[in-house]
């Protein structure tokens, strides 16, 4: 199977580092847009919620950023994939730029969910299968980034970080389905059930908004993170050194 | 095949093969992942007799006693099909009420549960307070407990009312327990 020529022009690493310039003004705003509008909303205009009342409105930061650390995980497997079998050097370089993001993120939803869950659960913290596999998926990300500083070749650092992420995908279904296959302290899912959610409207848009917009952030910061790591990867090619005189005029 | 298919086959191969792999020890250690045993599970006698474990359900209503000069407190947990008797003492969380979900950590002594430290579960439903009291009004809420009851950890109950003791119309949504 081949990959269509487009997706070799685009991911050369030349024409990503111009079109993704381009990209991230836009992401930039409207990140910090649906940003603002999402924690207006959630933060005041939404109302306080039957059974816990103001403290639910954590999970305007919480979930949006349970969901990124899954996400993220996902784009990190697909593009190592793709960089493995089509040794498409920036599809890798996605792949080994995203984990410091990834990683943020998760370690964001556990300590907003460790929050959460003092005041409503009773305790910061339980070992049940859900919270566990969130853990676990934080060594993952840690686990990788550790593995791509340890290998000092870029090429052999793909690869060995590329099985390490296939290996580690079989924890994103364990993590999304724990809360149904096993009893777990955390609920079970609101968004996402193939029936309608079990948020009202008023809560739902808001966190939608949130997740919009965290999305976009990601967009953003991955874009910078990988021109910067693409201008060191390639520094002694004649583009990059033209494009450093030309910003440095 | 090229180099290329053996890549892709090396990669799907992986995916499969971690997949079951996984997926057999999560079928083996399927008890241990459980956090807590649900009222009928334990008069089937499948918790541990002599050392603490976690009992899940729901506070049954009507159940609960608390002691006027202490900070005892019993009430019984309902799985929906039976009933347990447990012991606390000391401060629970805010969410704990007749009809909620809680987990608590404890020992059986004498076909009671003498628990240490009780949690509360929350429920994946989340609603403006005008909107659950125009719910309970209507009568549309036991509709929902019912469909909250289904999630396949629950043990279904007799329909219309999940809590033995207490009045439909007063039925609390369930939440996944």
């Amino acid at each position: 199977m081949k990959l269509p020529a487009i997706v070799h022009k685009f991911s050369s690493p030349k024409n990503f580092y111009t079109m993704s310039g381009k990209m991230i003004p836009w992401f930039m705003w409207s990140f910090l847009i649906t940003l603002f509008a999402g924690l207006y909303y959630g933060l005041f205009v939404a109302p306080p919620d039957y059974q816990q009342g103001e403290s639910y409105r954590i999970m305007y930061i919480h979930v949006p950023a349970a969901w990124m650390s899954m996400f993220i995980y996902m784009v990190m497997a697909i593009s190592a994939s793709v960089g493995l079998i089509w040794r498409i050097k920036t599809a890798d370089l996605m792949a080994s730029v995203s984990a410091p993001i990834g990683a943020a993120f998760t370690f964001l939803a556990l300590v907003t969910g460790s929050l959460w869950g003092k005041p409503m659960w009773g305790t910061y913290w339980v070992w049940d299968a859900r919270l566990t596999s969130e853990l676990i998926l934080l060594f993952l990300y840690l686990g990788f980034i550790a593995l791509q500083a340890a290998i000092e070749d870029p090429r052999n650092a793909a690869r060995a970080g590329a099985v390490l992420l296939i290996v580690g995908v079989v924890n994103i279904p364990i993590i999304h389905y724990s809360v149904e296959w096993w009893s777990t302290l955390h609920q079970g899912a609101t968004v996402g059930k193939f029936d309608k959610p079990s948020m009202h409207i008023s809560m739902l848009i808001p966190l939608l908004v949130m997740a919009t917009s965290f999305k976009l952030y990601y967009a953003a910061s991955v874009l910078m993170r990988a021109r910067g790591e693409i201008l060191r990867r390639e520094q002694n090619t004649r583009w990059v050194k033209e494009v450093v005189e030309n910003e440095s005029k | 095949m090229t180099a290329r298919q053996k890549r892709m086959m090396f990669v799907a191969m992986l995916v499969a093969g971690i997949g079951v792999f996984i997926s057999l020890i999560m079928m083996a250690l399927n008890e241990n992942i459980n956090h807590f045993f649900s009222p009928t599970e334990i008069l089937e006698g499948k918790a541990p007799v002599d050392h603490s474990f976690r009992i899940g359900g729901l506070v049954v209503t009507g159940s609960v006693k608390r002691d006027p000069n202490s900070l005892r407190i019993d009430f019984d947990l309902t799985d929906g099909a039976k009933n347990y008797p447990v012991i606390y003492e000391g401060i629970l969380p805010d969410l704990f009420r007749e009809g909620q979900g809680i987990v608590a950590t404890g020992i059986i002594k004498n076909n009671v549960f003498i628990a240490e430290e009780v949690l509360a579960k929350h429920d994946e439903n989340y609603m403006p307070p005008e909107v659950a009291d125009a719910l309970k009004k209507s009568g549309k809420w036991s509709e929902e407990n019912i469909e909250a009851m289904k999630h396949p950890e629950n043990v279904p109950v007799g329909e219309g009312n999940p809590y033995p003791g207490s009045p439909a119309s007063e039925a609390r949504p369930a939440g996944a327990l």
